[in-house]
C-alpha cells in the first residue's frame, strides 16, 4: 500500500495487517539474531578494551603509555569513520573470516568493529567516574590490583556501565537496521526494499513501529536495571 | 628496641608539573611515641596531607626514610608492603567507603584481603561494629547513613586488621561540631582501649586540643615547631602556631554580638 494512493490512516491500519505482519515478523527474527549476538561480543570486547585503556592510562593500575596510546588510537581510528563506511570496509574483512561477506553474520562483524570502540570509550569514561578516594582507601588496606578491579571498581561503577551499555546496544539496533542494505536482510532490508524502492508504505511503517517498540524496550530493561542497583544502595 | 615507634627522618617530596615542579615536604623529621595520638596542624596546602601519604606510600616520597616499629616502611617491595600496610589504618576525610559494599561488606573487605574464614569475619565484625557503636546497620549501605555514621565504619574499617598505627587525614573536617566530637571521642577511646598509635591531621586547633598529646605546626612543606599540646597553646614559637592561637581564641572569647566586631 503506497502513501501515493491511499490515506495515511489507511495505510498504517493496513500495516498492522497479516499480511504485512507475515514478512516483517520473519525480519525481526534476522535482526533479533544480529542485535544479540553482536551486543554480546560487544559487551565482551568493549569491556576489555575500556578496562584496558583505563588501566595502561597515566592514574591507572598498570600504567604503560605505549599501550595506551596506542589503543586509543586504534579506537579512534575506527570512531572516526560513519557506520556505512565502516560495513563497506569491513566486507572484505567478513569474506577472509567467514567465506563470504552478505548475511547475517558477515553483518555481525560490521557491527562489531563499529560498536566495540564506540562502547570501549563508554566503558572508559564509566570507569574513569569512579572516586580517586575509594581506590586510595583499597590501596592503603593492601589490596592488590585484582582485587580492586574486580571487588570495587567494576561493582563501584556498574549502574554507569548498565547505562553505556544499553546505549550501545541502542547504536548496535539502528546500525543493525543500516546494515540491512548490504546483505544483511533483516528490518532494515524490508523497510529500504519495498518501503523505498516499491512504494509499500505500509511494510515501512511496521518496521517503524517494530523499530520504536525493540528500542524503548531496551532503553527501559537498561534503565531499570541500573535504577534498582542504585535504589538498593540508596544513591537514588 | 628504638625509643620511638614511628620515625621519619628528611622525608622529601617534589611534584612535577608541567611547567613548575613544587616541592611539597621540606625534610621533615618526626617521631611518635607508641600509643600517643600526634596531631599535625596546618593552613590549606601545608602539605599535611603528603605527608601522612608518605607514611603508607599512597605518595612515594623522593628521599628520606619512614619507620614504623621495626620495618622500614620506605624499603618495603609492594608486596611486603601491601603486607604492611594492612598495619597500618588509614581514615579519610570524605569516608571513601565502597557504596556497593554494605557496612558489614566494607569491614569485611581487609578481612577477606588477609584470607579470614567467614566465621572469623563475622565474630570480628560484631566485635568492631560494638565498638563504634553501629552494630544496627551492619546491613545497610553507606547510602543511608550519616556523615558520623559513615565515619564510624571508615574507622570500624581501618581498624579491622588490628593495625598498630592509624592516619587520620582530616576525618572529622566534613562532620558538624556535635559528630566531631563523638568522632573524637571514639579515636580518643580506641587509642586508650588499643594504645593505637594515631597520626592526625586537621587545620582545626579545637581537635588537636581535644584529643591529642603532642602536636607539630606543618607550613610550607616544614614543620616548624613540636612539642605537647599544653606547650604550645601557652608559648607558641614560630609565627604560623601564634596565628592559629590567636585565631582560636578570638573565636573562643568572642560574645554574641561578635557580629558587630566582625563586619
Ligand atoms: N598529586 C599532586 N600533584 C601536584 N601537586 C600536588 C599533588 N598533591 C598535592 N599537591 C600540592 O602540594 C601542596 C600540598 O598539598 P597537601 O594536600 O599535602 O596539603 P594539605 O596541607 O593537606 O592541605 P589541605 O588542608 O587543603 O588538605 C599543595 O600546594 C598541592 O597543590
Ligand atoms: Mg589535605
Amino acid at each position: 500500500m503506497s502513501l501515493y494512493k491511499f490515506s495515511f490512516w489507511e495505510v498504517l491500519a493496513h500495516s498492522f495487517s497479516e499480511e504485512v505482519w507475515s514478512q516483517v515478523l520473519p525480519a525481526l527474527g534476522e535482526t533479533m539474531y544480529m542485535v544479540v549476538i553482536s551486543s554480546v561480543f560487544v559487551l565482551l570486547f568493549g569491556v576489555i578494551l575500556g578496562l584496558v585503556v583505563v588501566l595502561t592510562g597515566r592514574e591507572g593500575l598498570y600504567p604503560c603509555a605505549p599501550l595506551h596510546a596506542v589503543l586509543g588510537a586504534i579506537i579512534n581510528c575506527f570512531r572516526s569513520l560513519p557506520q556505512v563506511i565502516i560495513i563497506i570496509v569491513m566486507l572484505p574483512v567478513a569474506r577472509l573470516l567467514l567465506g563470504q561477506s552478505y548475511g547475517s553474520n558477515a553483518c555481525i562483524i560490521s557491527l562489531i568493529a563499529s560498536c566495540v570502540p564506540l562502547f570501549a570509550r563508554l566503558v572508559e569514561s564509566s570507569l574513569l567516574e569512579i572516586d580517586k578516594g575509594k581506590l586510595e582507601a583499597a590501596k592503603a588496606m593492601g589490596s592488590g590490583n585484582f582485587r580492586i578491579l574486580f571487588r570495587i571498581m567494576l561493582p563501584e561503577t556498574l549502574p554507569s556501565l548498565i547505562r553505556s551499555f544499553t546505549n550501545a546496544v541502542v547504536i548496535v539496533i539502528s546500525m543493525t537496521a543500516l546494515a540491512g542494505n548490504f546483505g544483511a536482510g533483516g528490518i532494515g532490508y524490508i523497510a529500504v526494499t519495498f518501503g523505498y524502492t516499491r512504494y509499500q508504505h505500509d511494510l515501512l511503517f511496521a518496521t517503524i513501529i517494530v523499530l520504536i517498540i525493540i528500542v524503548q524496550l531496551v532503553q527501559l530493561v537498561g534503565d531499570t536495571l541500573s535504577k534498582i542497583i542504585l535504589k538498593k544502595r540508596h544513591l537514588i | 628496641m628504638e625509643e620511638y615507634f614511628i620515625e621519619i627522618k628528611d622525608l622529601c617530596k617534589t611534584f612535577h608539573n608541567k611547567k613548575e615542579s613544587v616541592q611539597v615536604l621540606k625534610g621533615i623529621n618526626l617521631e611518635v611515641k607508641k600509643g600517643e595520638i600526634y596531631g599535625i596542624v596546618g593552613f590549606s596546602g601545608a602539605g599535611k596531607s603528603t605527608l601522612v601519604r608518605c607514611i603508607n606510600r599512597l605518595e612515594e616520597p623522593d628521599s628520606g626514610t619512614v619507620r614504623i616499629g621495626d620495618q622500614m616502611i620506605t624499603s618495603l617491595g609492594k608486596k611486603e608492603l601491601d603486607v604492611q600496610r594492612s598495619k597500618i589504618g588509614m581514615i579519610f576525610q570524605q569516608f571513601n567507603l565502597f557504596d556497593s559494599m554494605t557496612v558489614y561488606e566494607n569491614i569485611a573487605y581487609p578481612l577477606k584481603i588477609k584470607g579470614w574464614k567467614k566465621e572469623a569475619i563475622r565474630a570480628r565484625i560484631d566485635e568492631l561494629l560494638e565498638l563504634v557503636s553501629l552494630t544496627d546497620k551492619k546491613n545497610a549501605y553507606p547510602g543511608e547513613l550519616s556523615g558520623g555514621q559513615k565515619q564510624r565504619v571508615g574507622i570500624a574499617r581501618a581498624l579491622a586488621n588490628e593495625p598498630d598505627v592509624l592516619l587520620s587525614d582530616e576525618a572529622t573536617s566534613a562532620l558538624d561540631p556535635q559528630t566531631t566530637i563523638s568522632v573524637l571521642d571514639l579515636i580518643r577511646e580506641i587509642n586508650e582501649k588499643l594504645g593505637l598509635t594515631i597520626i592526625l591531621i586537621t587545620h582545626e586547633l579545637e581537635v588537636i586540643r581535644y584529643t591529642c598529646h603532642r602536636v607539630a605546626v606543618m607550613e610550607n612543606g616544614e614543620l616548624l615547631e613540636k612539642g605537647s599540646v599544653e606547650e604550645i597553646f601557652e608559648n607558641p614559637q614560630c609565627e604560623t602556631a601564634r596565628n592559629f592561637i590567636n585565631v582560636y581564641n578570638k573565636m573562643r572569647s568572642a560574645g554574641p554580638d561578635r557580629r558587630s566586631e566582625l563586619i
